[in-house]
């Protein structure tokens, strides 16, 4: 797969406050195929930071500051149409659907080959012939892959990873790194990773934005 | 809106004119019209519904009627005919007084007497019904006597019913021919009779079985309580319950709740003397498997309580017609006989068989006895039901003495 | 559309309500014009408060509805704390369910034939061992204190307690709880007592309060097996409302009014007890005891729930016996001869009433359950908290039948609205939807936000995710708070025999008719084909997951 290129996300002044409190302030840029981390510890806001660029803000909070993809005024879109792929701590594959049943679940409807993308997509990360499995029955380790897969296969534009290793125990974490920064630095998508762990950071290679 | 248009509202003036005799009372004098009128009409006829006999019967009457009259009759079963007069108040108490929902109304007693009372029920159509001569009122006046009020036409007769006994003679070989010989049979078999409680319907009747015997002023029982000496009057009834209450069933800590309770529990085996209003009543039984064959029926020797069960039609009912021509054909000799049959119900008929042609009075001859029934002539001696008000002051009366043990 | 559901839910659920009490309410104070009723006056208290026993009437009604929700919540809670990952509790799982499906009328007989002195259990062990050749005459059911009453009400309580608890325990995480208890030396029992109950409770205390209310103004059951001489406050005023004696309706009116106090009062006198509880354990929880009673406690907890459900299913056994039986003379314990003559006989009848009950517990319950999902989405789409007034759903579990169904005849005639199906169905969906929500809205509020969120990030609409994730996720729950719903329009009575004028016949208005016959073996077949209706809608309900989704393994639970 040839490295693509997309365009940068850009987050101006983005500030948010709960019960008056202001939690924290980023102003960044990240462009394609660039990690940004932001670290900080657990009630620094990392994670709301995150829900307000998807669109999903829970009401306690305020936020201000502007979220652009490109030209896209990301803030103005109803969540589901800003393109943006979300990996969380758990792989959270749909309970009632097969592995290929998730992964399909993310393909755009009118999509040719969904099957062959399907297959590609699962040989990819070593999982070659598992369309039909219950995801219930795959370990740790693959769940994690096919939640990875499922997220390129939606074709997002960029990225947000919310401490999407902490569970995985030591081994695993760090094959996981790989992988993930990898495809997404291959799908050059511009990615912000927050967590509590610099290892996490280390790996991801770009700029780090501590919080209080 | 459009203009009112000149042709249009002849229309609707003439659509008017012809609903508006539909819906007014149909003239009972007038029969071909009534008839005429039921039509298509589907008649809701609410009748206790505890009995699968009875069920049955009315499916019966319900295919004869479509097929005769092309009248839709359905049952409505009730649990307690009270229901349906809660219902028609509750009707009238929010003014409808033309869409009812009851058609027809299995009823009798106390309950006829507050509807009539209330202005509840339609009529007088009863004696306009062409089958309702062959009952031969003038003789047999309790088809137009109901708890001694004269029914005036406002209800038509539809069966009959006697208190009658019923024990196992397996167990009992010479049971109490009357009130006395009962209290000495309670004690002789502690726990082995009772009647249900009050205020049902056939607890009361017992209560005033119990009364017309044990009174000196049997008379006072067949005008409204207000005019005698309550105390006096039942004076003797209660002396003799307050004897009879410690031999009874559970000590009279508690009682059966219906008059077909006493049955199931005789079935149970816990009590060995029992009544019921329906003279075939343990004959049925036997048949169903509720009691064993060793099951006899018999009446106390001074007779007993008898009463005739009427149909009345609500103010409101919207097919006053098809309840006519229903209640009607509840008295042709043909549904009387089906009724009377033990196969079917075995309900007792209402008309003067005597008076009926030889070809309708063969519709009513029966097979074999069945070895629970009763002999044929036993139920010759009925005594007439006392004053409605009477049920009344004496289920009042019992609760205020023994409603809390 | 959405955000109108709740106001319409509280709208169709109130307003009856509303309207049947104030049609209640007025003749109370004897205002009944159509009876002459024109002012305010007390005589119908007066009257009420002459008639002999009704202090005993009160007090069993409100006795019973407080021993027998305490004895069923007791039971539930120590089965939860004692059989946790045992075979009884996997057991119980699947039982509980169709426990619940069984109607309150249906164990009521079963379970008066089973205790009776000519009952099953005496039959079992006579003459053999008590040499007993007739039936004792003992006053074992209708005992003036509401004993068996309250008894035949634990029986219907514990497996609607235990399934809103086992709705309610997963959020919990009671396993990760009990570990950490057990880390601290705490022995499994007495863990689950301290760290589980404490959250649960909140979380079940709304079913509790419904099975108060309902144990407090009990019809069916109460005209069973409870007490004669004077019977329960709610058997009284039904028998005042249809009593011949017409004036009596004031007095009757005045005495569903009481019986809403009764209720409420019950209601108030737990919610004390709760708070002297929660004060008297609170030392208890802290104070470091990990080992007392939990040998006793463990034993009490995993036979108190067997023993209850076992008398349960005794029940229904007896009235199937009944159903096939010829003549059957006490001692024998079983019938002298089997007959289907009663299945036979009862069979073309059961066509009509079949059909109403699955039609009108269908329509009912589908519109509920659409309700329900409606009111909670748009919850969760605003991000509202739960409203206050949603409490207002619960009005019709919480007012007594009894209270206000015969006002609100009164009211739907004034409003030119005649008894149909239509009607009927409305009226059920008063208690349906009610008990719907009650199994549903927790686990539609617990689901894991993240499921949403992956869903719409990968490109899908909000309403295709409530479509495509939530409710296949929800499948589970969703079908047994359908099942829960089927069950409970299937067991009514008044409102379908009253809304209807007892045109719109059910199984379960047939079932009452015919057992003012004391007809012990057509009960039986009736009572079981009563029972039999929502035991195919819960199984159905079990099945259905696994026919569509054979092979999930997380979506089981």
């Amino acid at each position: 797969m040839t490295a693509s290129f997309c365009a940068p996300l850009r987050l101006e002044q983005v500030s948010i406050a709960l019960a008056g409190r202001e939690l924290l302030v980023v102003d960044a840029t990240i462009s394609s195929g660039e990690v940004l981390t932001v670290m900080g510890p657990s009630g620094s806001g990392k994670s709301t930071l995150l829900a307000y660029i998807a669109g999903f803000l829970d009401r306690e909070f305020t936020a201000s500051g502007g979220v652009w993809l490109g030209e896209r005024n990301l803030l103005s879109l109803p969540a589901e149409q800003r393109n943006i792929g979300l990996l969380f701590q758990d792989p959270l594959l749909f309970p009632h659907l097969s592995v290929g049943g998730n992964l399909r679940f993310g393909l755009p409807r009118h999509q040719k080959d969904k099957r062959q993308q399907v297959t590609q997509a699962l040989e990819q990360v070593g999982l070659a012939g598992f369309e039909s499995r219950d995801p219930a029955t795959l370990s740790g380790g693959q769940q994690s892959r096919v939640a990875l897969m499922r997220l390129l296969l939606s074709k997002p534009r960029t990225v947000l990873l919310d401490e999407p290793f902490s569970k995985l125990d030591t081994a695993l974490r760090q094959e996981m790194r790989t992988l993930v920064f990898s495809q997404l630095r291959e799908a050059g998508l511009p990615t912000l990773l927050v967590t509590h762990d610099h290892e996490d950071a280390n790996a991801a290679g770009g700029p780090v934005i501590e919080l209080g | 809106m459009p203009t009112r248009h000149p042709l249009r509202l002849a229309i609707v003036t003439t659509m008017l004119a012809f609903t508006v005799p539909a819906s007014a009372n149909p003239d009972p004098s007038d029969w071909q019209s009534v008839v005429a009128q039921a039509e298509g009409q589907t008649v809701y006829w609410n009748a206790w519904g505890g009995d699968t006999r009875t069920n049955r019967y009315i499916d019966w009457v319900a295919e004869q009627m479509q097929a005769q009259y092309g009248v839709d009759v359905e049952h409505v079963k009730l649990d307690d005919t009270g229901s349906a007069l809660a219902r028609v108040l509750a009707e009238k108490q929010a003014g409808n007084h033309t869409e009812g929902s009851i058609d027809l109304i299995w009823i009798n007693g106390e309950n006829f007497a507050a509807m009539r009372e209330s202005d509840l029920l339609f009529g007088p159509f009863a004696e306009s019904l062409p089958h309702f001569a062959l009952t031969n009122a003038a003789d047999n006046p309790e088809v137009v006597t109901d708890f001694t009020l004269p029914t005036e036409g406002y209800e038509s007769p539809w069966g009959k019913a006697q208190i009658t006994f019923f024990y196992d003679s397996a167990q009992t070989e010479t049971p109490p021919q009357n009130m006395q010989a009962l209290l000495a049979w309670a004690k002789a078999n502690p726990g082995q009779f009772s009647y249900p409680r009050i205020p049902d319907f056939t607890g009361s009747t017992f209560l005033k079985q119990a009364l017309i015997e044990l009174t000196d002023q049997e008379e006072a029982l067949y005008q409204p309580v207000s005019e005698s000496d309550f105390e006096a009057v039942t004076k003797p009834l209660w002396a003799y319950l307050d004897a009879l209450h410690p031999h009874l069933w559970r000590s009279g800590r508690t009682f059966p709740d219906s008059g077909p309770n006493l049955r199931t529990l005789m079935s149970d085996g816990e009590l060995s003397l029992a009544f019921s209003f329906y003279p075939t009543d343990a004959a049925v039984a036997v048949m169903e498997y509720e009691l064993p064959e060793s099951v006899r029926s018999y009446v106390l020797e001074g007779g007993t309580l008898g009463n005739v069960h009427f149909v009345a039609i609500p103010y409101n009912s919207p097919h006053k017609a098809g309840a006519m021509v229903l209640a009607n054909f509840l008295l042709s000799p043909e549904a009387q006989a089906q009724k009377q049959s033990l196969a079917m119900w075995g309900d007792r008929s209402v008309l003067d068989i005597d008076q009926l042609d030889a070809e309708n009075q063969a519709l009513f001859e029966q097979g074999d006895r069945h070895p629970s029934e009763l002999p044929a002539d036993a139920l010759s001696n009925t005594l007439p039901e006392p004053h409605p008000s009477w049920m009344t002051a004496l289920q009042n009366a019992w609760l205020e003495r023994y409603g809390v043990n | 559309m959405l955000r109108l559901a709740p106001a319409l839910i509280i709208a169709l659920l109130v307003l009856p309500v509303g309207a049947g009490l104030m049609m209640v309410l007025l003749p109370a104070f004897g205002y009944l014009p159509t009876l002459g009723g024109h002012g305010a006056s007390l005589a119908p208290w007066q009257m009420l408060f002459a008639q002999p026993g009704l202090g005993r009437s009160v007090m069993v009604s409100f006795a019973s509805g407080l021993v027998s929700t305490a004895v069923a919540l007791v039971i539930v809670v120590l089965f939860l704390a004692a059989s946790r990952g045992t075979w009884l509790d996997r057991g119980m799982r699947r039982l509980v369910s169709p426990l619940l499906a069984i109607p309150h009328a249906a164990i009521a007989f079963g379970f008066a034939f089973l205790i009776a002195p000519s009952g099953l259990v005496a039959r079992l062990i006579s003459p053999s061992l008590t040499g007993w050749e007739r039936p004792l005459d003992m006053l074992i059911i209708n005992d003036p204190w509401g004993f068996s009453l309250m008894a035949g009400l634990v029986l219907k309580e514990v497996p609607f307690l235990l399934l809103m608890s086992l709705a309610a325990l997963p959020q919990l995480a009671p396993e990760k709880r009990l570990m950490l208890a057990r880390s601290l030396g705490y022995s499994p029992t007495i863990g689950w007592l301290k760290t589980v109950l404490p959250s649960l409770y909140p979380l079940i205390r709304l079913p509790v309060y419904a099975v108060i209310a309902y144990a407090t103004s009990v019809v069916d059951m109460a005209l069973i097996l409870g007490p004669k001489l004077p019977p329960t406050l709610s058997v009284s005023i039904l028998g005042w409302f249809n009593d011949p004696d017409i004036s009596q309706r004031f007095m009757a009116s005045a005495a569903a009014v009481l019986q809403l106090g009764v209720t409420v009062a019950a209601l108030l006198c737990w919610w004390l007890l709760e708070q002297l509880i929660r004060s008297l354990t609170r030392y208890w929880l802290i104070n470091g005891s990990r080992q007392r009673g939990e040998i006793i406690l463990r034993l009490v907890g995993r036979s108190a729930l067997l023993f209850s459900s076992i008398t349960a299913l005794a029940a229904l056994v007896g009235l199937g016996l009944f159903s096939l039986a010829g003549f059957w003379r006490f001692p024998e314990v079983l019938p002298q001869m089997l007959t289907l003559d009663h299945w036979q006989r009862s069979g073309p009848m059961l066509a009509t009433p079949l059909i109403n009950t699955a039609l009108i517990g269908l329509v009912s319950t589908v519109l509920a359950t659409a309700l329900v999902l409606a009111t909670l989405e748009n919850e969760h789409r605003q991000h509202i908290q739960p409203k206050r007034a949603l409490w207002l759903l619960y009005l019709p579990l919480l007012v007594p039948q009894i209270a206000f169904l015969f006002g609100l005849i009164v009211a739907a005639e004034s409003l030119g609205i005649r008894p149909q199906l239509g009607l009927v169905i409305s009226g059920h969906l008063l208690f349906v939807l009610p008990y719907v929500y009650l199994s549903l809205a927790e686990t539609y509020r617990q689901l894991d936000p993240r499921w949403l969120k992956v869903a719409r990030s990968l490109g899908v609409s909000r309403s295709s995710a409530f479509w495509r994730v939530r409710l296949p996720l929800l499948l589970a729950p969703l079908l047994t708070a359908f099942a829960v719903g089927l069950a409970v329009s299937i067991g009514q009575y008044l409102p379908t025999q009253l809304l209807g004028a007892g045109r719109v016949t059910t199984v379960t208005t047939e079932a009452v008719a015919l057992a003012s016959g004391s007809n012990r073996r057509l009960i039986g077949v009736w009572a079981l084909v009563q029972a039999g209706l929502p035991l195919i809608g819960f199984m159905l309900a079990l099945g259905l997951p696994r026919l569509l989704g054979t092979h999930r393994r997380d979506l089981a639970t």
